[in-house]
């Protein structure tokens, strides 16, 4: 390994040694003082921004025997994962002053889980790919289950079991294509299936079959979404906001690299799984978000149907197909991160926000809050001038490009239907009386993440061009 | 084969079969010791197919690794909970049902993948030793090529301890001592609110002398 090597790895290195610190510095100071662990993580994930920063530009490069790629796909996703992690590091804020024996561990699993989307986007063979998705689930399990009470416990049960099914899905499609092309590569893997003969490739295809399945678990995508509803009901509201946003970059890069590279071959076969995941879930996402009274299962049965729409980019198997994909998960994470954001914000002590009737009259309450939740709602219910309303346009356009007008249509329905719960919340905050007209006191730091988060969603919608043209060099070089 | 009497297909079957007929147990045990030492012999039949393949360092490891450490770990572990039999009742019956479905469309689908492979005949002989020893091969490419996901473990492992220690460490610990340090430390401050505030005269309605009589 050379020393150019290391420059290569430098972001994933620093986080996970910066990982190592907090864990030994951690043991030593008090439980009280929890902030240098929140303190240290944060200038660790800043730092490693500023690394990342630095990598924009380069040319493809591998590391490590081929196993570590970076390219322009890895270096705008490690980004966006970033400041996602940044983002919702500093929502949990709230979380540590009233569990400030709980910040050390939240923090370290935090960065582990951080560095193992990072490496996740960067693999290039399907040992490292595996490994790092377990190493991007393993603390998430952990983080859902930190608080230890009823509803906690379930949901980390529930979510450990079913990632643990899934992983094992996937490890068994693995094996299978391993079975049939004796080749672990992503690259390599390529060239033998297109040599491949014709009894093995039922083998590589039933494989790739598994490989689907486990990837569509880790999206939360319908016919393997149904962790996904009691895991956000009952996890700490700060480690959704982790949870629901930057792994889906990861895996969505990780799956783009994967199919379009790897089972380009198989592109008809999976084309058409993939469109049938991607209907079903905008079609249980949204139908089934409409009876939700709970807010975090609402939240969580739109993201069922947001990763429908991301799906729909990147079946379309074409680079602006998945440059769109890119987009809209780039937008969707930032929405679900203001979208739980403000359901932290918008809680009191002790009074948590869980169903849409305690957003009642809010706009009376805190009038700047109520207006963030607005922007956040229209954004992720598509409505311009915000960032979900370019999102879906660019998914679309690119279904319609490959003219696949009928898959078009169906989003668009689905989308309209979508639109009355987002809207609900909306009417809930402004048009409904208030039971408790005290304003609504929340700290400053939260508001300013939150305020920052929302205007960062309705700037990216006004002025969207920057980041349309960041996802479309990415896939069109 | 170069033997008339084919051993190792022989030996082979033989553990193939005891690794089913002890995976099946595992599930189909009402008893969970039972199950953990059914686990303990699918280990044992698997290191043996491993050790036919010449993957000898593997299978060793398998025995060591699991039977020796984790699956006694586990069984420990297992008879320190209160057990009992689990009762055949209507639900399991169910989990039956659908695990059979299961299984069954599992199976199609793996009979799927093996049909068309059949004429290729599986030897186990040819699987050529490499000239050096497993562990030789193994160490070698585990630290070098396939460095960058054996650092990934080591991680995961760091991960799964301090998961496991963060999920099981009592936050609220009541301990019935004194805490001495604490008691030597006290200042009277902590415990004697002295509050400043202006003397007050009496007032002349409420100090009336009491009526006595």
């Amino acid at each position: 390994m050379n020393i150019v090597d290391f420059h290569i790895l430098l972001p994933e290195i620093l986080v996970l040694a910066m990982a190592a610190l907090v864990l030994v510095i951690g043991l030593f100071s008090g439980r009280k003082q929890s902030s240098i662990s929140y303190t240290l993580s944060q200038i660790s994930l800043l730092i490693s921004v500023v690394f990342v920063w630095n990598q924009i530009g380069m040319p493809t490069l591998y590391a490590l025997h081929n196993m570590f790629i970076l390219d322009a796909a890895t270096t705008l996703s490690k980004l966006m994962i970033l400041i996602c992690a940044i983002f919702s590091l500093a929502y949990a804020k709230p979380f540590f002053n009233e569990n400030p024996e709980k910040t050390h561990d939240y923090c370290l699993l935090f960065l582990f889980s951080v560095s193992g989307m990072m490496m996740l986007v960067s693999s290039n063979h399907l040992i490292p790919m595996y490994l790092s998705l377990e190493l991007l689930s393993l603390p998430l399990y952990a983080l859902v289950t930190i608080q230890r009470t009823g509803m906690n416990a379930e949901a980390g049960m529930k979510y450990f079991a079913m990632g643990a099914f899934a992983s094992a899905l996937l490890l068994y499609g693995i094996s299978l294509v391993y079975g049939a092309t004796a080749s672990l590569s992503l690259s390599t893997i390529a060239n033998s299936l297109q040599l491949l003969q014709t009894q093995y490739s039922t083998m590589a295809l039933i494989g790739l079959v598994f490989i689907v399945a486990g990837l569509a678990f880790k999206f939360g995508a319908a016919p393997f979404h149904q962790w996904s509803p009691d895991i956000y009901q009952g996890a700490p509201t700060p480690v959704i906001t982790l949870l629901g946003s930057a792994p889906k970059i990861a895996v969505l890069i990780m799956a783009i690299r994967l199919f379009s590279q790897s089972f380009v071959t198989f592109a008809a076969h999976w084309q058409m799984i993939w469109i049938a995941v991607a209907i079903a879930s905008m079609a249980l996402g949204n139908i089934a978000a409409i009876i939700q009274n709970n807010l975090r299962r609402m939240l969580a049965y739109s993201s069922i149907a947001h990763m429908g729409y991301m799906l729909l980019g990147f079946v379309t198997q074409t680079p602006g197909g998945n440059a769109a994909a890119l987009f809209y998960v780039f937008a969707y994470a930032l929405m679900t991160l203001a979208g739980f954001g403000a359901l932290i914000v918008a809680s009191n002590q002790g009074f948590e926000v869980e169903n849409i009737e305690d957003l009642r009259g809010l706009n009376s309450r805190s009038p700047w809050i109520a207006f963030m939740i607005l922007i956040v709602m229209f954004s992720l219910a598509g409505i311009p001038p915000s960032v979900g309303f370019f999102a879906k346009v660019g998914v679309l356009e690119a279904v319609m490009s490959v003219h696949m007008t009928w898959l078009a249509v169906l989003a668009l329905i689905f989308a309209i239907i979508g639109c009355y719960y987002y809207i609900r919340v909306v009417k809930a905050m402004y048009f409904e009386p208030v039971e408790d007209a005290s304003p609504l006191y929340s700290s400053w730091g939260g508001k300013v993440i939150l305020s920052l988060n929302s205007l960062i969603i309705l700037l990216l919608g006004i002025f969207p061009s920057s980041l349309i043209d960041l996802c479309r060099a990415v896939y069109f070089s | 084969m170069l033997n008339a009497f084919p051993t190792t297909l022989v030996v082979f079957y033989a553990f193939a079969a005891l690794l089913i007929a002890s995976a099946f147990m595992v599930i189909l045990s009402r008893h969970p010791v039972q199950s953990a030492l059914y686990l303990v012999l699918a280990f044992f039949a698997s290191a043996a197919l491993w050790i036919m393949m010449q993957a000898e360092f593997l299978g060793l490891i398998l025995i060591l690794v699991y039977v020796g450490a984790v699956m006694t770990l586990f069984l420990f572990v297992v008879m320190t909970i209160p057990m009992h039999t689990i009762p055949i009742d209507k639900t399991r019956l169910l989990y039956i049902g659908y695990g059979s479905l299961v299984l069954v469309l599992f199976l199609g689908v793996m009979a799927k993948i093996i049909h068309p492979l059949n004429h290729i005949v599986f030897q186990l002989n040819n699987f050529q030793a490499p000239g050096i020893s497993g562990a030789t091969a193994i160490g070698e490419s585990l630290y070098t090529t396939y460095v960058f996901p054996f650092e990934i473990a080591g991680f995961l492992l760091l991960v799964a301890i301090i998961a496991a220690i963060s999920l099981s460490w009592k936050t609220d610990r009541r301990k019935i001592i004194n805490d001495v340090s604490a008691q030597v430390n006290v200042k009277a401050k902590d415990r004697l609110k002295i509050v400043k505030m202006k003397a007050e005269k009496p007032q002349q309605d409420s100090t009336e002398p009491v009526q006595h009589d």
